[in-house]
């Protein structure tokens, strides 16, 4: 690990010297700094700089940045009004992580590429322009949709997955004030700048998640990977589904595993509103999602296994 | 870069970190407080063998700094109980033999002992049918709620088994 100057902070404010770099529950950073893959210059310890109830707000709630994952998924009120984010967060990683894992660092959570992960590779994420391992190289947990031809990397984590089905919003703070991101606008596709995961800028940090009024219909989540606990995903399906008559009424639908970003697809959930329930529609709904989805080799099989996962959650959804 | 302090209760004692806040807290108990009971697996948050309980939360204390936990109380596998004096917990990993080689061990218990509680408190897992529900307290939840701590022998029945008993004599009192 890199020599680094520590500091606590007592409140959450815009970050105003380059180099600097928050740190909450530390379960990524410090991981990525052991492997000298992230080397701030000084961490600001804001573990301790309040933001860390759940609190009503505008019919929803509000999810301080420093709320525990732990402490979110057990509180009575998201299990109760929101159990695909308790679902979600509870399907990721270990309890003892999710001890201190945070709602703002989880969101900023770093791909777990293997060559990103490393030093000795050649990584556009990591390194702006050497190159990318992952594309002719083991790339079997590497993204099908939105990929650019310089990375090929995922968003690994759950817990947002659930937060854009849910049409949550990011509350941010920077030197300019407040803005409120969609969670669903808050990761980014790779493009030709991978280096960049997300849309906050230097300054900002991330105060809080808020969730809008609870929506009608059956929530659900379903993540399929390698071991059935503490493993990251290899597919992820989060869904909202409301019936009305025997037709899908209202119907959101992320997934995890397959993008630089929860992928949310309109016209996927388009074809799916107001139609009855069956195993053809479903299966056109998978056509639109995957229309342009690209297999790199080792991740060939996600294509089939995402057309699956989303049979199986509107299957399980729809049935009476 | 300064040398920071921070003083830490570890086991009930009062303890000063002072040095390098690059070292974690596994590394600080390990090295410089000798409480070797706690281990070191992958250094990575993937084993569990350095879990600690801090505040009454269980924790990967590979992934989290020393000078970050001024003030916090922490309990190892020394404060959990000892060689003439071992806890409910430690005499039933040794009665169902839960463990071969051992070095999970430590790792294991602090994490059944604040695992225990969670369950208590009606936390939900990811194998709660109803995440609103309380959760039973069947194997597949124990199971679930232990997978943090990897055990290379592959002594996860017994140490259901020893978690059981402990849950079982608990009730019974
Ligand atoms: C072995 C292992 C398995 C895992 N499995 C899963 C899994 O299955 N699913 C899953 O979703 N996750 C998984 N995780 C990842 C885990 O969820 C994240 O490490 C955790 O959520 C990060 O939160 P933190 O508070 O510890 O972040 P930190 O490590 O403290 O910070 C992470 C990043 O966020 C930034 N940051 C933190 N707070 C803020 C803020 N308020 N504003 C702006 N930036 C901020 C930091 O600067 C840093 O860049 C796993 C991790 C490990 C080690
Ligand atoms: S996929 Fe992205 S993160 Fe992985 S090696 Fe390529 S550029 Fe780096
Ligand atoms: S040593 Fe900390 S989780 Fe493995
Ligand atoms: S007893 Fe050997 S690793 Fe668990």
């Amino acid at each position: 690990m890199r020599p680094f100057d520590y500091r606590r902070v007592a409140d959450l404010q815009p970050v105003d010297q380059p180099g600097d770099r928050l740190i909450a529950g530390g379960t990524n950073l410090l991981d990525l700094m052991k492997l000298e893959v992230e080397a701030p210059r000084r961490l600001l310890d804001i573990s301790r700089a309040g933001h860390d109830r759940i609190t009503a707000h505008e019919g929803g709630l509000r999810i301080g940045a420093l709320v525990t994952n732990a402490d979110c998924a057990a509180d009575p009120r998201i299990r109760a009004d929101y159990p695909l984010l308790a679902k979600a967060i509870l399907a990721g990683a270990s309890p003892q992580l999710r001890n201190k894992a945070t709602t703002g660092g989880n969101l900023c959570q770093r791909t777990r590429c293997q060559y990103f992960m490393a030093t000795d590779t050649r990584c556009n994420k990591r390194q702006p322009g050497s190159g990318c391992d992952a594309l002719q190289g083991v790339n079997r947990n590497h993204a099908i949709l939105g990929t650019s031809e310089t990375c090929i990397a995922t968003y690994p984590g759950d817990m947002a997955v659930a937060l854009t089905a849910l049409d949550a919003t990011v509350e941010v703070l920077g030197q300019d004030g407040t803005r409120l991101i969609p969670v669903a606008e808050f990761h980014r596709l790779p493009g030709d700048d991978p280096a960049r995961d997300n849309v906050l800028r230097d300054d900002e940090v991330i105060t809080a998640v808020t969730l809008p009024e609870p929506a009608a219909g059956r929530q659900s989540y379903r993540k399929i990977r390698d071991r059935s606990s503490y493993a990251f995903a290899l597919v992820s399906v989060a869904a909202v589904i409301e019936l009305r008559e025997g037709r899908i009424a209202r119907v959101a639908l992320a997934f995890g595993g397959l993008a630089h970003k929860p992928w949310r697809d309109p016209q996927t959930e388009a074809i799916l509103t107001g139609r009855p329930p069956s195993p053809a529609l479903f299966d056109q709904a998978a056509d639109a999602l995957l229309a342009k989805a690209k297999g790199r080799g080792g991740n060939d099989f996600k294509i089939a296994l995402a057309r699956r996962a989303l049979a199986a959650v509107l299957t399980e959804a729809t049935e009476e | 870069m300064a040398t920071q302090s921070a003083t830490l209760d570890v086991n009930g004692e009062a303890r000063e970190f002072q040095g390098d806040p690059r070292q974690t807290l596994l590394d600080f108990l390990r090295l410089d407080l000798k409480l070797t009971g706690t281990k070191k697996g992958c250094d990575h948050g993937q084993c569990g063998a350095c879990t600690v309980i801090v505040n009454g939360r269980r924790i990967n204390s590979c992934l989290s700094l020393a000078i970050m936990h001024d003030g916090d109380q922490i309990t190892t596998i020394e404060g959990i109980g000892t060689p003439e004096n071992l806890a409910a917990i430690q005499r039933a990993f040794v009665s169902h033999d839960g463990f071969q080689c051992g070095y999970c061990t430590p790792g294991q218990i602090c994490s059944a002992t604040a695992m225990l509680k969670e369950l208590a408190a009606g936390w939900p897992s990811a194998v709660t049918e109803a995440v609103a529900d309380t959760p039973a307290p069947s194997d597949k939840e124990l199971r679930e709620r232990m997978s943090g701590n990897l055990c290379r022998c592959g002594a996860y029945s017994n140490i259901i088994a020893a978690i059981r008993e402990v849950m079982q004599s608990e009730k019974g009192t």
